[in-house]
């Protein structure tokens, strides 16, 4: 498989502090092939938007590579190199209210990117913002209204115009309907899905909804404290998970249908996700894990290919 | 001839008064519910589930709210306007409320252990000693880890998933017969989730306590729900046990909402059917069905006249005019589970 965009040993860390750094984002080797799916599910705090920022130069680098399409970007982007790849990868925000300027019109959103990223003229910009209206189902006089006018919904198609008018190829897309109702996420994930069909793209789409990234993803990764635990075929991966955390993540899901629920035991997860501050060496999911074996409290897992199967795992169970 | 229910609410209307003009949130609403039984009220955002309870439980704004019209008993005892039931408030003592945001009933200058005693004291004429140590008994029994140590930390100090135990706890500390639950999961992980709903049943087993639990998950409702009612633009559409809802549902809105959520099943790569436009305008609701609009089943009529409550079954009924008995249109493909070849 040649990826699209891979990331080698990736990590992002904060420092708050003397002698105290947030591992936010830890050694994360991750590939996307073109027009693929990838998505990337864990709990709260567990690194996912950092890891989407990183990759897409939005956050420096602590360490690791990025490779779009074999080219490794550089660690510090130079405004060229900022105006040439936001034409490439671009990012949709999980906040519809927050994301967008409430000061500049709709179309001065939508438009923006071409403004700053392209030489066309006044006319050429407005002409494609009235057409991306319609194509996420707004219309063109939209275009002069301010974001406080529109519902969540109207407002994440705003959002996706934003990044779709730029045309790139890989859209990391962080959380993109988790604020919006049930029947209206169902319209901005379809949504999604045209546009991914008719544009060709490759999407890394990031959500704490199981389901909904089952249904969306041809893969999926799984994302604990900053480090990924497991990596597979979307399906696979939700039907027979092979990492405890995983298990248990999956376990945790409501279905929505009352008889599954009636017939499964409880298999909740104890306790929290611990703070990703100054984290010990050995398996980060350790202290919560079942499972956990002596080995575990000193060797960190390596996430490796397990043997008869498309599938990577970091555990001390299958090494 | 039954007792009557612990909580019954009839005819609940509920309106604002704003600039443009006055929003009528809630339009009729009747539900009850018993000990031990949870009732979950399930609906997209805006359709008045939340202030179907905070009116309840004299939690909105009077004005810019007004009660227009409707009754709340408990155990037969009006409540609506009053809260109190011989002088005495129910509110904290017969009747316990989590929200969806924790800090709204939390006091960020007082110790978690303090805020938890106060109402024993105040319903319960602890001492503050017995209340202390009431309060640490409380939050070990919600699984709060070292809750001697945690009692005397203040909010900022717990996290999200911590902060609903210690909301739970001192919901219920008075041992609530009714403890309402608004969304109290929503903002928290699924992991987190599942502990503190099976946290709710845990709590619902040892005391027989009745909940009222507001959701917009149907994973959730399934999970916890022995009754569901779906609200609508202010009304309830639908009302039934948990599998009347999930498997012989009777409104094309509750049918909607089901097939625009993703399914795992792995024989099936259903498509997720959105429910096209938005709940009505509640400035001026519609004078037929609310969801005639959005709806692919309308009929002339629906646009016009409200639909009544129709029966489907024991304590399932639809305010869907498909339902009436000369109704040409069949409601069958409303069933589409078992269209699509459940068990099959
Ligand atoms: N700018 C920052 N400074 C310090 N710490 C940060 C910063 N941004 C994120 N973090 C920390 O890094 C960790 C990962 O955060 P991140 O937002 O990437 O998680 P996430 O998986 O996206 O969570 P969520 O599901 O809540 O969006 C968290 O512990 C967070 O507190
Ligand atoms: N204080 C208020 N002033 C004016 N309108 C209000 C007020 N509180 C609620 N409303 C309106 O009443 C209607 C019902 O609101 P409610 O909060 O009950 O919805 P909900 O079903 O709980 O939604 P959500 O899922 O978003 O919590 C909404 O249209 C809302 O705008
Ligand atoms: S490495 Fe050990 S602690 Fe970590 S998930 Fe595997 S069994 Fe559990
Ligand atoms: S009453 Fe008419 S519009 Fe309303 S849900 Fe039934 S069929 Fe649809
Ligand atoms: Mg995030
Ligand atoms: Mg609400």
């Amino acid at each position: 498989m040649s990826a699209l965009v891979e990331t080698i040993g990736l990590t992002r860390y904060f420092e708050i502090g003397r002698d105290q750094r947030v591992h936010a984002v830890e050694d994360v080797s991750l590939a996307v092939a073109p027009r693929e799916i990838v998505g990337l599910v864990g709990e709260s705090g567990s690194g996912k938007s950092t890891f989407g920022k990183t990759l897409l130069g939005l956050y420096r680098k602590t360490a690791g590579t990025v490779r779009y399409r074999g080219e490794t970007l550089p660690d510090r982007y130079t405004p060229a190199d900022f105006r040439r790849l936001s034409r490439k990868m671009q990012m949709i925000f999980q906040d519809p209210y927050s994301s967008l300027n409430p000061r500049m019109t709709v179309g001065e959103i939508i438009g923006e990117g071409l403004r700053l990223h392209t030489d066309l003229s006044k006319k050429e910009v407005n002409g494609r913002v009235s057409s991306w209206l319609d194509q996420v189902g707004l219309s063109g006089d939209h275009a002069s209204r301010y974001p406080h006018e529109f519902s969540g919904g109207q407002r994440q198609r705003i959002g996706i115009a934003r990044a779709m008018i730029l045309e790139p190829e890989f859209v990391v897309c962080d959380e993109p309907v988790s604020a919006l109702d049930v029947s209206v996420q169902a319209q901005v994930i379809n949504l999604l899905a045209e546009l991914k069909e008719s544009l060709g793209l490759t999407l890394l789409f990031i959500a704490h909804d199981l389901s909904m990234v089952r249904h969306v993803s041809d893969r999926m990764a799984v994302m604990y404290l900053g480090s990924l635990v497991e990596v597979g075929a979307a399906d696979e991966v939700y039907f027979e998970p092979k990492h405890p955390y995983t298990e248990l993540l999956v376990g945790s899901n409501p279905e929505p249908d009352p008889e599954i629920e009636r017939k499964r035991a409880s298999a909740t997860i104890q306790g929290e996700i611990p703070s990703p501050v100054n984290i010990p060496p050995g398996c980060r999911f350790a202290g919560r894990c079942p499972k956990v074996m002596d080995v575990c409290r000193g060797v960190t897992p390596e996430l490796i290919p397990l043997r008869d199967d498309d599938r990577l795992v970091a555990c001390h169970l299958y090494t | 001839m039954t007792a009557a229910p612990l909580l019954q609410v009839e005819d609940l209307h509920v309106e604002f008064s704003t600039h443009g003009g006055i929003v009528q949130a809630v339009r009729g609403v009747n539900f009850s519910v018993d000990s031990n039984c949870t009732l979950a009220i399930v609906g997209e955002s805006g359709c008045g589930k939340s202030v179907s309870v905070q009116s309840i439980m004299g939690l909105i704004p009077i004005p810019p709210g007004r009660i227009s019209a409707g009754s709340a008993r408990l155990r037969g005892r009006e409540i609506l306007g009053s809260n109190l039931i011989d002088g005495r408030d129910v509110r904290g003592s017969e009747i316990g409320m989590i929200f969806q945001d924790p800090m709204t009933s939390l006091n960020p200058t007082m110790t978690i252990g303090a805020q938890i005693a106060e109402p024993l004291q105040v319903h319960r004429c602890y001492g503050a000693g017995r209340a202390r140590e009431e309060a640490i008994r409380l939050l070990d029994s919600c699984r709060i880890p070292e809750a001697r140590k945690r009692a005397g930390q203040y909010p900022f100090e717990f996290s999200g998933g911590m902060l609903q135990r210690a909301m739970i706890a001192m919901a219920i500390s008075c041992k609530p017969a009714l403890l309402i639950a608004d969304e109290p999961t929503t903002a928290l992980d699924v992991t987190i989730q599942s502990q503190i709903l099976d946290l709710m049943l845990d709590l619902q087993r040892e005391t027989g306590m009745a909940i009222i639990l507001i959701t917009h998950d149907l994973g959730v409702v399934a999970r916890m729900a022995d009754e569901v009612a779906v609200m609508y633009a202010g009304k309830i559409v639908e009302h039934g046990s948990v599998d009347d809802i999930f498997y012989r549902s009777a409104h094309p809105y509750t049918c909607g909402l089901r097939s625009a959520m993703p399914v795992n099943d792995r024989s099936r790569q259903a498509e997720l059917k959105p429910i096209e436009g938005r709940p009505p305008d509640l400035f001026s609701p519609p004078p037929g069905c609310g969801y005639a609009p959005r709806c692919p089943h309308a009929m002339n009529l629906c646009e016009r006249e409200h639909p009544p409550e129709f029966t489907s079954g024991v304590g399932h009924y639809s305010r869907c005019w498909l339902h009436h008995e000369m109704s040409r249109q069949r409601p069958r493909e409303l069933h589409f589970r078992a269209a699509a070849g459940e068990g099959a």
